[in-house]
């Protein structure tokens, strides 16, 4: 019934408007739809009220089969009680945390993961993609057949071959793997010491943000000198060996200001330092190796997207081959790869909702898996996930867009 | 991946209908055939023989309604859910009855738009540990890493027991029933967790089922039955009938041998059950002889209880909080009159 006449009263509007449209039809108000502008503001408007009444209905028909059905709607359980355990939690929780806490605690998780993924998959991708060209054949095929054998693998596999083939086969904790008596890997995982702020902490901290702010400073200086002068300055050496110096130095002079806990079994398990679980392990390298494989594809074309005039140029000038791809081939290549390598860190992004099939405690398996499943609220909390990946997705497309932006060959 | 499938599936449908009709007894007459929500394989429960034919207590439930609705026992059509899965895809229509070793509360019961229709399993949850662990109780368990199926009321059973005693734990969750008895077969994990009878039937799934032991605690109560959408009363009572009968065939002393010749007795009460006398079947919206079909072909509940767990089953399970009432149990059927 409802639906009947919420249907007429569109029929009506489409019908309306080509009765005035009609040139037989015409006088004052049809002139208007005749102005092209006029004409397209109301068809966008028509479209847009469709949108709106499909919207609405649908969210009509949500609450109104919700109620039938006696499911409970609404936020109201992101305040209450969680009552259960996450294995892996970035912020402090425990069990009389809120569900909604549940939520933050898998943001992180899933942040965690894909951060680590993207690092890893970008180094990996660009050795990858400049052994595709090099010059050695070994080099070549090799990072032929891994690009050609991983990429065409489905990623649920690799992550299965990871966490099941091979951490599951470590030993138990009591055998566990040791390496210096401080480092310890076993089924459960990799358990590394935990460095422990102590006295004289803040000090530190402060003796190496002077060190950076020394390089920067030192960079800028390196880059005026350069311009006007024409004189080079060894910029990354002096760095390096500044923050190193100060990092290592600095820590003797004040004291030694952080300790280290040191991870240590007791009864059934490790206890103390930092557990690095089996499970975000098995995680990273699948979603490492696998789009680590598309994006080295992408840096060989980039590169290759280069003319080789370009290359024939900077030997004439005398360039090394390092400064030739830092300074000329790999700004171009840039240009090419940024887009496709956008897609590259959403689909990363996306791919660690797999999570759930090794139980990584990331978004979906903690917060649209258990949290969905201890309080029913279905539709509220899969919006919710759903939100969050569209907004992880278009923060980074927005920051890559920007960095395409600086990059991009400025026309004149 | 087929679990988010099942969620944004049942997502979908419940935007894109318009107020749901509930009549799912018609519904089920019409398409010929009960959907029947069973686990992923869980032996003695639910779970496929070698035939590929579902076996178990949860999956005679069904079998039972079918044959109430139907005069045919095999009329079911059986989907296997994840713990995660199976209350939207209840939800949502996709099943028309859940019997998947769910455990009754308080919250399930008042804010997923569901009903349970009685008890078919009392349990409780315990601990499964290997025996080279040394541990004899659960109070020993202090740090150690807990295999847990998600989406179950034993993941927050366990976070409630370990607070209470002091202790912390390490939970790893997995998805299926495999993967969890994988994890502990592993080694990822020091202990698995779950309603006892599950213990039982997992442990029997192991390489070497000698391995391990159940521990004595049993830290929770889990009244497991079959449910159906709330707000749909004749389907609920043919569920919940269904059921009895089977309890009521057992205290009759009806079985899958004797129900042909019990019809001649001349008990009014068995009378009526049979549908001999009197529209019992009627009322509920069935044939008068729904209950001689599930004693003829599903068997009553002490029947079915020994096929599939108790003593004539790999799990060897004793009748317990199971037997009848009249036996010291809790299986008790209100009376069909
Ligand atoms: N009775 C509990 C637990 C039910 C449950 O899912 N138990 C697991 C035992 S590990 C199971 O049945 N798994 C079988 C499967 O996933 O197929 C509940 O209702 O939450």
């Amino acid at each position: 019934m409802c639906w009947s006449l919420r249907f007429c009263w569109a029929f009506l509007a489409v019908y309306g408007a080509d009765y005035i449209m009609n040139p037989n039809n015409r006088n004052g108000l049809s002139r208007l739809f005749y102005n092209p502008t006029a004409r397209s503001l109301f068809f966008q408007a028509l479209i847009l009220g469709l949108l709106l009444y499909f919207v609405m209905t649908i969210v009509g028909n949500v609450m109104t089969n919700l109620n039938q059905r006696g499911i409970s709607t609404g936020f109201g359980f992101l305040s209450q009680p969680a009552g259960f355990g996450i294995s892996q939690t970035l912020i402090e929780y425990n069990e009389t945390f809120t569900f909604g806490r549940t939520f933050f605690v898998g943001l992180l998780n899933t942040l965690l993961v894909s951060f680590l993924g993207v690092i890893a998959a970008t180094f990996l991708g660009v050795v990858v993609g400049i052994s595709r060209i090099s010059p050695n054949w070994l080099l070549r095929k090799i990072s032929m057949v891994y690009v050609e054998i991983l990429r065409n693998i489905p990623l649920l596999l690799q992550i299965f071959f990871w966490y099941y083939v091979v951490l599951q086969t470590l030993p138990r904790p009591r055998d566990s793997l040791s390496f210096g008596e401080s480092i310890f890997i076993n089924i459960r995982g990799v358990f590394v010491p935990k460095p422990v702020p102590d006295a004289g902490f803040s000090f530190y901290i402060a003796l190496l943000v002077a060190a950076v702010v020394a390089v920067v400073a030192l960079t800028i200086w390196a880059k005026r000198r350069m311009r006007d002068t024409g004189q080079q300055f060894p910029v990354f050496w002096t760095s390096i060996a500044i923050l190193f110096g100060t990092a290592v130095i600095g820590f003797f002079i004040t004291g030694r200001p952080i300790m280290l806990d040191y991870p240590e079994l007791r009864g059934l398990n490790f206890r103390g330092g930092i557990t690095i679980l089996p499970e975000l392990i098995a995680l990273w390298f699948a979603l490492t190796i696998y789009t680590s494989t598309y994006i080295g594809e992408i840096v060989r074309s980039g590169i290759e997207s280069v003319s080789h005039g370009q290359t024939e140029a900077c030997r004439a000038l005398g360039l090394n081959e390092g400064h030739r791809m830092k300074l000329v081939i790999l700004p171009q290549a840039m240009r090419v790869m940024i887009p496709p390598m956008t897609s590259q860190y959403l689909n990363l992004t996306k791919n660690s909702s797999l999570a759930t099939a090794i139980g990584y405690p990331d978004l979906v398996s903690v917060f649209a898996g258990t949290t969905l499943n201890q309080t029913g609220q279905a539709i509220e909390i899969i919006s919710m996930t759903m939100l969050v990946y569209l907004t992880i997705s278009l923060l980074v497309s927005a920051f890559m867009n920007w960095f395409n932006r600086r990059v991009a060959l400025v026309e004149r | 991946m087929k679990k988010i499938a099942t969620l944004v599936g049942a997502t979908v449908a419940i935007m894109a209908t318009a107020g749901a009709h509930a009549n799912t007894l018609e519904t089920v007459k019409n398409r010929g055939a009960v959907q029947c929500g069973v686990s992923d394989g869980l032996p003695g429960f639910s779970a496929t023989d070698s035939s590929g034919r579902w076996q178990g207590i949860d999956a005679d439930v069904c079998r039972a309604v079918a044959a109430a609705v139907f005069g045919d026992a095999e009329k079911v059509n059986f989907v296997s859910l994840t713990a995660t899965e199976r209350f939207t895809a209840l939800q949502s229509g996709e099943i028309d009855i859940l019997s998947r070793n769910t455990t009754w509360t308080l919250t399930r019961d008042a804010s997923l738009g569901l009903n349970f229709t009685g008890v078919n399993y009392y349990d409780g949850q315990g601990f499964l540990v290997s025996k080279d662990l040394g541990v004899d109780t659960a109070k020993e368990l202090d740090g150690a890493s807990v295999c847990i199926q998600s989406g179950t009321t034993t993941e927050l059973n366990l976070a409630d027991y370990f607070r209470v005693n002091g202790m912390s734990y390490e939970p790893v969750l997995y998805d299926t029933s495999d993967q969890t008895v994988g994890g502990f077969e592993a080694g990822r994990c020091d202990v698995l967790t779950s309603d006892q009878s599950q213990l039982y039937a997992l442990r029997i799934q192991l390489s070497d089922p000698d391995s391990a032991v159940v521990l004595p605690e049993v830290i929770s109560k889990e009244p497991l039955g079959p449910v159906v959408r709330q707000g749909d009363d004749a389907w609920f009572n043919v569920v919940k009938w269904s059921l009895y009968a089977m309890i009521n065939a057992e205290e009759m002393g009806i079985t899958t041998a004797n129900a042909e010749e019990m019809k001649s007795s001349n008990d009014p009460g068995i009378q009526r059950f049979l549908g001999v006398s009197g529209n019992m079947g009627e009322l509920l919206g069935v044939s008068n002889d729904w209950a001689f079909n599930i004693s003829k072909q599903v068997g009553n509940y002490g029947e079915v209880f020994e096929r599939t767990v108790g003593t004539g089953s790999p799990l060897n399970i004793s009748r317990g909080l199971n037997a009848l009432w009249s036996d010291g149990g809790l299986q008790y059927a209100p009376p069909v009159r």
